[in-house]
């Protein structure tokens, strides 16, 4: 199953000789979603590298959730292949993904509502006092300890974590989300419109967090409709529209104008010339 | 004003401001409903409800009612605690009554004597076999393992088929009756060994209850079980996204559930010293109704094991408290009716009220 990059790729988008093997960190060929008749994804070809931050950015429906989705095994694809991390995978799950090393910001922030804030911190993946199987022992403790700090990166003020997530606000759910996959590291970052409830200062604390992944050398996607987030963020710009790519830009080439030129179909770069 | 550390980004919390939990307010409704059946009873019966009228017996309470209460509701809660986790998860069991027959058919017919004063007991279901006068571990070991086979059925068919639980559960319901029924052809199955006995003589079942009450707290309250069970019932989309096997966590559940529907049916069947194929009639109903009083949530994620106990107590003072007032059986089932359906209401009116704040 486990077959390497160099071996199974060929065309256009394969990596260049030139290229170190484990280089690429995520790369997907032709995946396709159809929701019965709805063709939300198709054949989309995307990579990104290590320590590459790469925006997605696209219209309402464009299909940039539905590719979270997909490879973050939330849903099955319906056809298309997967690498991550040098391996061709086909995770049976989100915990799969997870395990491997993506963590996940979802856009719905995937958030327990009659739980508090260190439990959908953990959820899932819960500090164990003593492992006893399913009936292991909770370290609340611990992971008291570890939410506040969490927290705190995000900028975020809450007046009591011990609060369940229904009495908080938009806001303050999306910074647990964002705590969430701060707290633990990973080799793939994925945020889908993380600042989309934030005020201006909870979105400088969150960009913070991202400049700080940069520096760290951990690569992103970032989902985002607000532009210059992107242009401050991202190395890469990819444009999605109705399902397909139809553009794949970078910083240095583009311009706020250009990018919404691809975004609304104006322009759409030659190799993705199907897709207009 | 007292500050907690529990806040982030420089807030403080003042925790003596907190709400009230919910098990509370059961608590309130409990001893308003016994203050309500006191104040009847000296009107009406001219007796005490709960204290002591009696010259004769030492101590301040009827000790004899409160035993009644808490032992009629004992074997009903013992499967009232797989029934509240089950409805945590959002789901609902309404096999466990049959269950109970089924068990305590079973189970029964392991345990039965060979010889009834000084005569073979030719009517014991395995006698031919020569299967009596077994060791009580056996007949308890086969009972638990019913109940867990019932349960694993209701959890696989609920996690690995898109069958609604309420249709998986009254498919078992209809189906484990029958096995009751058939196991015998109705015959009653009784005269247990001395030993099966003891499993529901006196306070045993009350015993029992508590036991398993505490435990499933603080399971419920300490474990990863407990939180994801929590989890699934509150957002069942956050809780796979978030990794949580969600099929497989339904099954223990529901297996979990089982078990103590067979455990009820041991109890239940060494307390009567027999089994019949209508045991348990009506059961599954009454544990869903003490769980819904004591303030779990049918749409699942909240509730506690302690507000099912307290529920099962309303549940029990309400029933001995028409006794009392020589009410008949039938205003009993009114009520008891009345009170299941008032209990959803006010949970989805907190609901609502706890939704129209954004
Ligand atoms: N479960 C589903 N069943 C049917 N159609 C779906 C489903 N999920 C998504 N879709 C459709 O797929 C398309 C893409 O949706 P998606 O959520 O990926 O958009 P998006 O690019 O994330 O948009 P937004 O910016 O609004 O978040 C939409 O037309 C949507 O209606
Ligand atoms: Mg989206």
């Amino acid at each position: 199953m486990a077959s390497d990059l160099q071996t199974d790729i060929s065309g256009g988008d394969a990596p260049r000789p030139g290229d170190a093997p484990g280089d690429v960190i995520l790369r997907t060929e032709g995946l396709t979603k159809h929701y019965g008749g709805v063709h939300a994804l198709v054949d989309c070809n995307f990579e990104i590298r290590r320590g590459e931050h790469v925006a997605i950015m696209g219209d309402n429906g464009a299909g940039k959730s539905t590719f979270v989705r997909q490879i973050t095994a939330v849903e099955q694809r319906t056809s298309g292949r997967i690498w991550f991390n040098g391996d061709y995978v086909e995770f049976d799950g989100p915990l799969a993904a997870r395990e491997a090393g993506i963590e996940t910001v979802f856009q719905t922030l995937a958030l327990a509502d009659h739980l508090d804030v260190p439990d959908n911190l953990f959820l899932g993946r819960e500090i164990r006092k003593f492992n006893l199987g399913p009936f292991s022992i909770l370290d609340y403790k611990a992971m008291h300890a570890a939410t506040r700090r969490g927290l705190e990166k995000t900028g975020v003020k809450i007046p009591n974590i011990r609060n369940t997530i229904q009495n908080m606000s938009g806001g303050q759910r999306q910074c647990v989300a964002i705590a969430r996959t701060a707290t633990f590291h990973s080799k793939l970052t994925i945020m889908d419109e993380p600042t989309a409830a934030l005020g201006v200062q909870e979105t400088a604390q969150v960009e913070n967090i991202i400049r700080a992944l940069k520096q760290q050398g951990e690569p992103l996607i970032l989902i985002s409709h607000n532009m210059r987030q992107v242009m401050d963020l991202c190395d890469r710009i990819v444009v999605w529209r109705r399902g397909r790519i139809c553009a794949n830009l970078r910083k240095e080439d583009t311009d706020g104008e250009d990018v919404v030129a691809y975004i609304t179909g104006a322009k759409t770069q030659p190799e993705y010339a199907s897709a207009a | 004003m007292s500050h907690t550390p529990d806040g982030v980004g420089g807030l403080s919390f003042d925790g003596s401001g907190r709400s009230l939990p919910a098990e509370a307010g059961v608590a309130i409704a409990l001893v308003l409903i016994v203050l309500a059946f006191e104040l009847l009873g000296r009107l009406l019966m001219h007796d005490s409800f709960l204290l002591n009228t009696r010259d004769n017996v030492p101590g301040l309470f009827n000790q004899a009612r409160l035993q009644i209460i808490i032992l009629q509701v004992s074997i009903i809660g013992i499967i009232a605690l797989g029934v509240t986790q089950v409805i945590l998860t959002g789901g609902i069991d309404l096999s466990s009554g049959s269950v109970v027959g089924m068990t305590a058919m079973i189970a029964m017919s392991f345990a039965q004597v060979g010889e009834i004063n000084g005569l073979p007991n030719t009517r014991a279901v395995f006698h031919d076999r020569g299967w009596v006068d077994l060791p009580v571990i056996i007949p308890v070991v086969i009972g638990l393992l019913c109940g867990i086979a019932c349960g694993l059925i209701n959890g696989l068919l609920i996690a690995y088929t898109r069958i609604p639980p309420f249709i998986a559960t009254l498919g078992l319901m209809v189906s484990a009756r029958g096995v009751a029924k058939w196991w015998t052809q109705g015959q009653p199955v009784s005269f247990p060994t001395p030993g099966y006995a003891a499993i529901g003589a006196g306070m045993m079942p009350v015993i029992i209850f508590t036991c398993l009450a505490i435990l499933f707290h603080l399971i419920m309250k300490y474990t990863v079980y407990g939180k994801h069970t929590y989890a699934i019932g509150s957002n069942e989309a956050a809780a796979r996204m978030s990794g949580i096997d969600v099929a497989g966590h339904k099954v223990l559940v529901y297996t979990i559930a089982g078990l103590l529907g067979g455990i009820a049916a041991i109890v239940l069947s060494a307390k009567n010293l027999t089994a019949q194929a209508g045991m348990g009639v009506m059961y599954e109903l009454d544990a869903i109704a003490m769980a819904v009083i004591g303030g779990i949530s049918l749409s699942g994620g909240r509730g506690t094991i302690l507000g099912t106990v307290l529920g099962a107590l309303i549940f029990g003072v309400i029933i001995s408290g028409f006794t009392f007032l020589r009410l008949d059986a039938y205003y009993q089932e009114m009520v008891k009716g009345a009170i299941i359906v008032g209990a959803v209401v006010l949970d989805q009116w907190r609901q609502r009220r706890s939704a129209s704040r954004f």
